[in-house]
Formats: structure tokens, C-alpha cells, sequence
């Protein structure tokens, strides 16, 4: 920070700039949990009959609660699919030479950046091709695939940071490959990978434009809301969406505290960040 | 220090799987735009040039994809416009407030994309809450109905949308600004307003070239947005695809076009990498 900036009058105008854009962001959101509680249903201004009613129905609601078990699943299944993939496709970026390594770096990270409706189009054409029939497992594949990019960016950002003496001294000392892997190297990296399961998770968790076209039989709840949106609004969406909201604030919090108490005060959605860098280099 | 037993055990599985499932279905989609549909809809691998030809010949496909990049043209600039001067503000004026508000600026992310978008519909529809507020303070005395279902709506959902994602690259790189610099600049007689443009802003042009591809890039493409708030007149080129691969069913056709935007979303990047290194000072 230059000091004495902060006196500078265009500050003010600054920041009455960033209070807007704030209110931008987060109107809908606001919107959307205050009407979850709303008797009248969505829209109508002002909200009347606050009532809890939305979300007994939304308990009540078996397809949700299916769709939600269904998301779930996937996003376990592609979180393990894309660390298994992308940790050690962050090794080879860091330390293997090989033909095809700049096309591979971003053959990896192009889903990331590419909208999702091409990825989702192309791996129905494989799908379709080699007459595997769409199910979750589709979908597992598509999200796995697509969300390596995530994997791989944030290990390769821990590797860079590695202090490479300890794996060194490892090897020096007669360990293994396979045991220098597992007692220094997945030990140093474990921020960057819990930050990439957790990001994958979400991501997994909110993905509907690949999905769309990998669904098989089974809704993931994106789907199933984006189902019943085209059936007409109903506040049971508002109310199932609150309650997703919360529970990934809940999970920022708890990673904030995470690398806050590892790494002293660490930038907070730095991961989010790298990633969005690495993608764009 | 690694052998190369490592390096291929570590190297190959990703490989592999990247081979399988993005190289090649990138290939059948560049196969597939060259194949058509036989009359009793099958596909007929024969190899011709008929998806091409039509695209080049119907104007509709160039009309929705030019709409499609005026669009995400709107959206880049609008994001830039609140993402630039929110993360100029944060980086240099926000002191120990900085970090938290950085969060604030993550924290819309992790509503889903699609419940966002639902949100904007319910504010802007006829009976939605923004119509009923404006009534209610006897502003208007019949709804709005250009709000909901106009490219207007998939522009201002886009933009709430990508904001942060333009937000973020610009921040990182204000952040890497060095603020020696920014000190040399004002001790050497600029006004701030001098610093600015020929010190903070030119550093920080790798970060603006980031944010607007991903603003420009993933708006272009999205389907879902213009489906639920776009109307009839907010269609965009994803969306003939979406068709085509649905009831419409020409596959090879909508291959055509998807590999068409893959082109241009491919080169855009390929340009704005260009533009990163020649601006990076590092």
C-alpha cells in the first residue's frame, strides 16, 4: 500500500463504485432467501406471511432429496477422478519433459475456460459413438474430465512452493518413489489438494451445462431445479438453493480457518484465483 | 532426480485419460460436422461438405452468432466496468478491510450459476419484484414487460454473472503491481490521476486481457441464460445447437457449428495469451 493514497478524494467516488457493484452482486441472492420465506409465493413486492411452509414442502419433496443424493455422488465420484488424474498430471507438468507437453497443458486446462455446452456436446459424441448409454456415470466421466484443469492447476501452484531438499533427502535416504510420493510429497501438498477437492466438489455439485447433455435417467439437482423452472416458479427452489448456499459458506469458512491456522493469515480464495490465472496464461 | 520410471508413471494415466476423453471427442466433433442425417434420421458417415455449406448460406447462423458475440461483447465491457474499478479500490483504498472484502467478492460464486440466473428472473418478470416494487411506489402504473425476455435480461444476468471472474485476474495483477513504483511515480511529481495511466493501469493490462476473454468466452457460449430470460429475441447461437441436438436432430450440423465456436473461442485465447506476454513486465 503507498501511504497517504487513501486521503485522495477519488477515493470516495471509488468507493461508492464498489458499494454498488456489491449491491449488484449480491441482490439476487438476497432476493432469492428472502422470498424462500415468503407466503405469496415468488415476486410481489413487499413480502407478506413469512412462513417456513416452503420448507416443509421442499422435506417433503422425495425427487429433490433424490436429485441432491444423486449430486452428490457424481461430485464424490469426479472429485476422485480428477485428483487421481490431475495430482500426478501436475507432476508431470513440474517435472517430466515429454512430446506433446505444451498441447497437453492446455489440452488439460481448456475445459476450464471453454464454454460447457462444447465439452458436454463432444463427450456425447464418444458416448454415443461407442454406445455407452448416458446414466450419472456419463456424467461422472464429463465432470472428472472436465474438472482435472482444477486439480492440476492448484497441485501445480503447491509444487511450485514445495521445498524440493525434503524429497531430495528422501530419495538419498533409500525410500522409495512410491513412499517418498506418499510421506513428502502428498504431506506438503495438502492444502492444495483439499483446496482442489473442496473447489471440485462445488463446481460438481453446480455444473449444469455439461450435464445437460450427459443425463441419463437420473436428475442431478441443477437438472431437476432446471426441470421444474421450465414448469413454472415455485419458492421451493428459493428454499433449496438457501440451504445450499449455506452449506458451502459453511465450507469456505471452515477452509478459510483451515489455511488460516496452516499458513498464518494465508490470501484467502487464492486457489480460486490461481486458477483463473492458470487458465488464462 | 526422477527417473524416468517416475516421470512415465506420473506422465501417462493423465495422458492417457486427456487422450480418451478431451482429444478425441474434439476429433469426432471435427468428423461429425462433415458427416449428415439421411432421411429417416440416422447418420450417415459420408464424407461432404453440406453443414458448411449451409452455414455459409443461411444468414439466420450468422445473424444469432453475431447477436451471440454483441452480447458477450456487452457483458465483457460491463464486467470490466465494475470488476476493474471494485478490484483498483480493493487492491489500493481498502487497507485492513481488503481480504474481507475479497471474500465478499468470492462468496456469489458458490450460488449455483443456474439459481442466480433463476433469481434475475424473478425480480424482472411482469409480476417479479422489481415491477411490484415499482408499483407498489406508484413509479409505474403497469408492469415493465421489456425487463424479462429481452437480450437485456441475458446481458445483465451474464454480467452479474462473470463479474467476479473478470474481477479476479485484475485484482491479482493490481496486487502484483509493485508499489515502489506507484511511490517513485508520486515522488517524482505525477498526479495521481498520471500514476494511474501511465504507471498502475499499463501493469495491470495482463489481468484485464485475462478477465475480459473469460467474460467474453463463457458468455459467448451459454445457452441456459438466454433459455430462461431471453425470449424469442434473446437467442443465442448455443441455443440453435442445443436445438439442433435435441428435437431438431441434426447432429452433424450442430457439430459444424460447435466446432465453429471452438475456433473462435481457440484463437481468442491464443490472441489474448499474446497480449498477456507482450504487456507482462515480469
Amino acid at each position: 500500500m503507498s501511504e497517504g493514497a487513501t486521503n485522495l478524494p477519488r477515493s470516495r467516488w471509488l468507493l461508492v463504485h464498489a458499494g454498488a457493484v456489491f449491491a449488484f452482486l449480491y441482490l439476487p441472492i438476497a432476493v432469492l432467501i428472502l422470498y424462500s420465506f415468503n407466503g405469496q409465493g415468488v415476486g410481489g413486492f413487499p413480502p407478506r406471511n413469512l412462513t417456513l411452509d416452503w420448507y416443509r414442502i421442499l422435506f417433503a419433496d422425495e425427487p429433490i432429496w433424490d436429485a441432491v443424493l444423486n449430486s452428490l455422488q457424481v461430485a464424490f465420484a469426479a472429485m476422485v477422478i480428477a485428483l487421481a488424474l490431475g495430482v500426478p498430471a501436475a507432476l508431470a507438468l513440474d517435472r517430466a519433459q515429454f512430446p506433446g507437453k505444451a498441447l497437453f497443458r492446455r489440452l488439460v486446462l481448456l475445459p476450464l475456460i471453454l464454454p460447457g455446452i462444447i465439452t458436454g456436446l463432444s463427450l456425447l459424441m464418444l458416448f454415443n459413438v461407442t454406445g455407452t448409454k448416458l446414466s450419472l456415470m456419463t456424467i461422472v466421466l464429463g465432470h472428472g474430465t472436465a474438472l482435472i484443469s482444477v486439480a492440476t492447476t492448484e497441485v501445480f501452484a503447491g509444487l511450485q512452493k514445495l521445498d524440493r531438499r525434503q524429497e531430495e533427502a528422501s530419495l538419498d535416504l533409500g525410500a522409495t518413489y512410491w513412499q517418498t510420493f506418499w510421506r513428502i510429497t502428498v504431506p506438503n501438498l495438502k492444502l492444495s489438494i483439499i483446496g482442489a477437492a473442496l473447489l471440485i466438489f462445488t463446481l460438481s455439485m453446480d455444473e449444469i451445462a455439461v450435464s445437460f447433455f450427459l443425463i441419463g435417467r437420473d436428475n442431478t439437482l441443477p437438472l431437476e431445479i432446471w426441470g421444474r423452472l421450465r414448469r413454472g416458479i415455485t419458492p421451493e427452489i428459493n428454499a433449496v438453493s438457501t440451504i445450499i448456499f449455506v452449506f458451502s459458506l459453511v465450507t469456505i469458512v471452515f477452509w478459510y480457518r483451515l489455511r488460516v491456522r496452516s499458513e498464518g493469515g494465508a490470501d484467502v480464495g487464492m486457489e480460486l484465483l490461481e486458477t483463473s490465472e492458470g487458465s488464462a496464461k | 532426480m526422477f527417473s524416468r520410471a517416475y516421470k512415465t508413471a506420473v506422465a501417462a494415466p493423465p495422458l492417457l485419460w486427456v487422450s480418451v476423453f478431451l482429444l478425441a471427442p474434439y476429433l469426432l466433433m471435427f468428423c461429425y460436422s462433415f458427416w449428415s442425417v439421411s432421411s429417416s434420421r440416422t447418420i450417415v458417415h459420408s464424407w461432404n461438405l453440406n453443414n458448411y455449406e449451409e452455414l455459409l448460406a443461411k444468414t439466420v447462423y450468422w445473424q444469432t452468432l453475431l447477436r451471440s458475440m454483441w452480447i458477450a461483447a456487452r457483458v465483457m465491457l460491463f464486467s470490466l466496468l465494475l470488476g476493474y474499478p471494485l478490484a483498483y479500490f480493493l487492491s489500493f483504498y481498502a487497507g485492513k478491510r481488503k481480504d474481507l472484502l475479497y471474500q465478499m467478492v468470492i462468496v456469489p460464486l458458490w450460488v449455483s450459476y443456474l439459481v442466480r440466473a433463476y433469481a434475475w428472473k424473478t425480480i424482472l418478470g411482469s409480476d417479479g419484484v422489481l415491477n411490484t416494487l415499482l408499483q407498489y411506489v406508484h413509479l409505474t402504473r403497469h408492469p415493465l414487460d421489456f425487463l424479462l425476455y429481452s437480450p437485456f435480461a441475458v446481458v445483465l444476468t451474464l454480467t452479474h454473472i462473470y463479474t467476479p471472474f473478470t474481477f479476479l485476474p485484475i485484482y491479482a495483477a493490481l496486487e502484483h503491481v509493485p508499489r515502489n513504483l506507484v511511490e517513485a511515480s508520486h515522488d517524482l511529481g505525477a498526479t495521481p490521476v498520471q500514476t494511474f495511466w501511465r504507471v498502475i493501469f499499463p501493469l495491470s493490462i495482463p489481468g484485464v486481457v485475462a478477465g475480459a476473454t473469460f467474460a467474453f468466452v463463457l458468455s459467448l457460449g451459454d445457452f441456459l441464460a438466454p433459455l430462461l430470460l431471453g425470449g424469442p429475441s434473446g437467442i443465442m447461437i448455443s441455443n440453435i445447437v442445443v436445438s439442433l441436438f435435441g428435437a431438431a436432430y441434426n447432429w452433424p450440423l450442430g457439430a459444424a457449428i460447435s466446432l465453429g465456436m471452438l475456433v473462435i473461442v481457440v484463437s481468442l485465447l491464443f490472441f489474448s495469451e499474446r497480449l498477456e506476454k507482450k504487456w507482462s513486465f515480469s
